[in-house]
């Protein structure tokens, strides 16, 4: 109670003072502070994760240090706020973070009715099941009666309404606040079933304690695009953003990797030129440094890279690139290009 | 006061200033609050969130596992309030009745002549009172967690079962006939009163007393059991069975609900004893000493003089521990109990984004709950004082 009561008045407050100074644009807090807040999960391997010394590492956090690299030329110029997913559109809209990098889905709702702006797709993702082996269930369509696991304030819990009414099955959904709970929930048999973006089913049963006794259904149930957000109402802040993540996706498309930006400094390739700011409009448009793109490719690396090294072949969870491929390759990824 | 009266300034007047600076604060307060809400739709506004309360007749598209009302993902967003609001009263209310009871024994043994009841008493108190309810709600529920899986099921004669998804108990199916059952308990209860008013009257007039307790319990069990028997037993049970992976039908108790309500009732009533010792500890000596003089028996000196006085220094504290107990099951979030909290001001919150509303509203419940509980215990209060003669 004495929690809600603090958010409410946070909300209420910081809408109130916010009224009266005039809405400073986020860009230059970013740059008059020293460094960007991203709001981030409490633990999610592969995406958002602290280490052992808190050091976060993971894609969601790769866009964060992508923003910082662009607009204040240092990646590590970040500081991670974990939010779980009940509190995180409330930190994005009262301010206290510059842009949320959360295993968020891009959905009508949240895009039109709360105040915030999906600035692009970094990981296609759909609801999946994790079940226990021992329970020899081979799809979700056996999985009627189940007690399913879910955790509050996501998409998961209306998907998995939607499609046991849809195939007649009945379900006892257990709520939990946070993705410990939830884990705990199916590790200790309270609930038959873990269900959530696959994602993070790969990445939570890494956390489990015999994540073999675990297999993942084949079925996915719903589209999950997740992508970084903004607040609404900043246009430079909100374009920011989303560049920096084209900036990642287009440099794989060209074969612009951290390895080799330097020699790119030198190509004569006009769309590579514009891309390290030599030529076109470089930095202006976005009000940003003319190396902002080669900053991202230096500190942060291409999406390939990223994805390689946080969820791909070069992590622990092995995720294949899927939909997440570049679109010459058969998959979603596909950025506008920087001309 | 003669200088007062002549200088006949209005200012001066102490009723009209009395007057004046009440209205002018009133006044200054409504427009505090009529800017600050202009101001936070106006807000709202401008930044694209959206405001109102649409929402509430949207379909919400989530289950909750608890319902004491008919609900689907087909209703409302409204309607998850009803459904919230319901379960946090369920549990409120059956912890406030455990507390008490647990309060009150735990509080008459502390006063226990006898050392190892008084110990065990004390033991309780300091124990369940010191260590934070957050904490004990964990540690129930690891305590249910930890119960074998449904095929696994402890069970007691293939009738209750009890797992790890919760307790499973059969339920009462009411056939045609059984209203003559409920009728038969309303009238032996009417009855009762009777005879208690009855009996009263005839031992303030001739002094003869009337055993109404056991007069009373035996028509309170032997009239419904009569009307039972006479319309032919009309009352099925549904009972639980094992199919694939859970039990299907009788009544289940979410171990959620289980340890959500052991926590507040266990902690609640640690507090409640405290109380119902202090209020036995301020009832002077000489009081019982007088009573015992009179050839008053041990148990009515009890019933008679002591607890009725007790109960003055009791309730106000009683009443404080039941507006705490019905707050702190908003706690039922961290474990996943479909309580106000977490079904309204969580999912539903998160699923409309409308914050100020939701949580605006979900206050408000809360403050209406608690008047409506103090306003009982001080009409309890008061009945309680009017006894003083
Ligand atoms: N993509 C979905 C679900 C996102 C979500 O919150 N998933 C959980 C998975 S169990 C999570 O990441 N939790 C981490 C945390 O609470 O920090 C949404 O945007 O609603």
């Amino acid at each position: 109670m004495k929690r809600i009561t603090w958010s409410f008045v946070a909300v209420v407050t910081a809408l109130f003072i916010s009224a009266n100074l005039a809405q400073a644009a986020t860009k230059d807090e970013v740059i008059k502070r020293g460094y960007l807040q991203c709001g981030v999960s409490t633990g999610i391997p592969g995406y958002s994760n602290p280490d052992a010394k808190g050091a976060w590492t993971g894609l969601d956090v790769d866009v964060c240090r992508a923003v910082a690299a662009a607009t204040l030329g240092d990646a590590s110029k970040v500081k991670y706020l974990p939010l779980n997913a009940k509190e995180r559109f409330t930190a994005l809209q009262s301010g206290e973070i510059d842009m949320l990098s959360r295993v968020t889905t891009y959905t009508l709702t949240r895009d039109s009715s709360l105040g915030i702006n999906f600035a692009g797709v970094t990981y296609y993702d759909g609801q999946g099941f994790l079940v226990s082996k021992k329970l020899g269930v081979k799809n979700a369509a056996e999985l009627n009666g189940a007690a399913i696991c879910i955790q509050a304030g996501t998409t998961t819990e209306v998907n998995l309404a939607t499609y046991f009414k849809q195939n007649k099955m009945e379900y006892k959904p257990i709520v939990f606040d946070t993705s410990d709970e939830t884990a705990k929930g199916l590790e200790a048999g309270r609930c038959d079933v873990l269900t959530s973006d696959q994602s993070q089913l790969y990445a939570l049963r890494i956390k489990l304690a015999n994540p073999d006794d675990y297999i993942m259904l084949p079925d996915i149930i719903s589209k999950e695009p997740l992508g970084p957000a903004v607040r609404q109402g900043d246009d430079n802040w909100f374009d920011i953003v989303k560049w920096s993540l084209f900036a990642m996706i287009n440099a794989e498309e060209l074969g612009i990797t951290s390895a080799n930006i330097d020699q790119m400094m030198t190509s004569t390739d006009a769309t590579i030129q514009k891309f390290v700011g030599k030529e076109g409009i470089k930095g202006e448009g976005l009000g940003l440094k003319d190396d902002w793109a080669t900053q991202i490719i230096k500190q942060v690396g291409n999406y390939g890279e990223t994805f390689d090294r946080n969820v791909g072949k070069g992590s622990p969870l092995k995720i294949e690139r899927g939909l997440n491929a570049q679109w010459k390759d058969g998959g979603l990824q596909y950025s506008p290009p920087m001309l | 006061m003669s200088t007062q009266k002549k200088k006949h300034s209005l200012l001066n007047n102490a009723f009209f200033r009395e007057i004046f600076f009440q209205v002018l604060l009133v006044t200054v307060i409504l427009l505090f609050f009529w800017f600050i809400a202009h101001n936070t739709m106006a807000n709202l506004d401008k930044r694209g969130i959206a405001t109102g309360f649409k929402f509430m007749s949207q379909a919400s598209g989530f289950g909750i596992i608890q319902h004491l009302v008919p609900y689907d993902e087909t209703y409302s967003f409204g309607w998850t309030f009803v459904v919230g609001l319901l379960n946090t009263i369920l549990v409120s209310g059956v912890g406030v009745i455990l507390a008490t009871l647990i309060g009150f024994t735990v509080g008459v043994a502390r006063l226990s002549s006898n050392w190892l009841i008084a110990k065990i008493a004390t033991t309780y108190v300091e124990i369940f009172r010191n260590i934070p309810l957050l904490l004990q709600i964990f540690f129930w529920y690891a305590i249910c967690r930890s119960l074998p899986s449904p095929r696994l099921s402890w069970s007691f004669e293939d009738i209750i079962f009890l797992n790890i998804r919760g307790g499973y108990v059969p339920k009462p199916i009411f056939e045609e006939g059984f209203s003559w059952v409920i009728w038969a308990a309303i009238l032996a209860i009417a009855l009762t009163l009777c005879i208690r008013y009855w009996a009263k009257k005839r031992q303030d007039a001739t002094g003869q007393q009337f055993l109404v307790l056991p007069v009373g319990i035996g028509l309170i069990f032997g009239l419904p059991v009569l009307a039972f028997l006479v319309t032919g037993s009309p009352l099925g049970w549904d009972l639980p069975t094992l199919q694939g992976f859970n039990f299907k039908g009788g009544m289940t108790i979410i171990p959620e609900f289980a340890a959500l309500l052991i926590a507040l009732s266990i902690y609640t009533g640690a507090f409640i004893a405290e109380a119902v010792r202090s209020g036995i500890l301020a009832v002077s000596k000489g009081q019982t000493e007088a009573a015992a003089s009179l050839g008053l028996h041990k148990s009515k000196i009890l019933r008679l003089v002591t607890i009725p006085q007790a109960m003055r220094v009791v309730i106000p504290q009683l009443t404080s521990q039941y507006l705490n107990l019905t707050k702190n099951s908003s706690l039922a979030t961290a474990i996943g109990y479909p309580d106000l909290v977490s079904v309204f001001s969580g999912t539903t919150l998160n699923q409309t984004g409308q914050a100020i509303e939701i949580v605006g509203m979900t206050m408000l419940v809360y403050l209406f709950i608690s008047l409506t509980i103090s306003f009982f215990m001080n009409w309890y209060n008061k009945k309680m004082m009017l006894v003083e003669r």
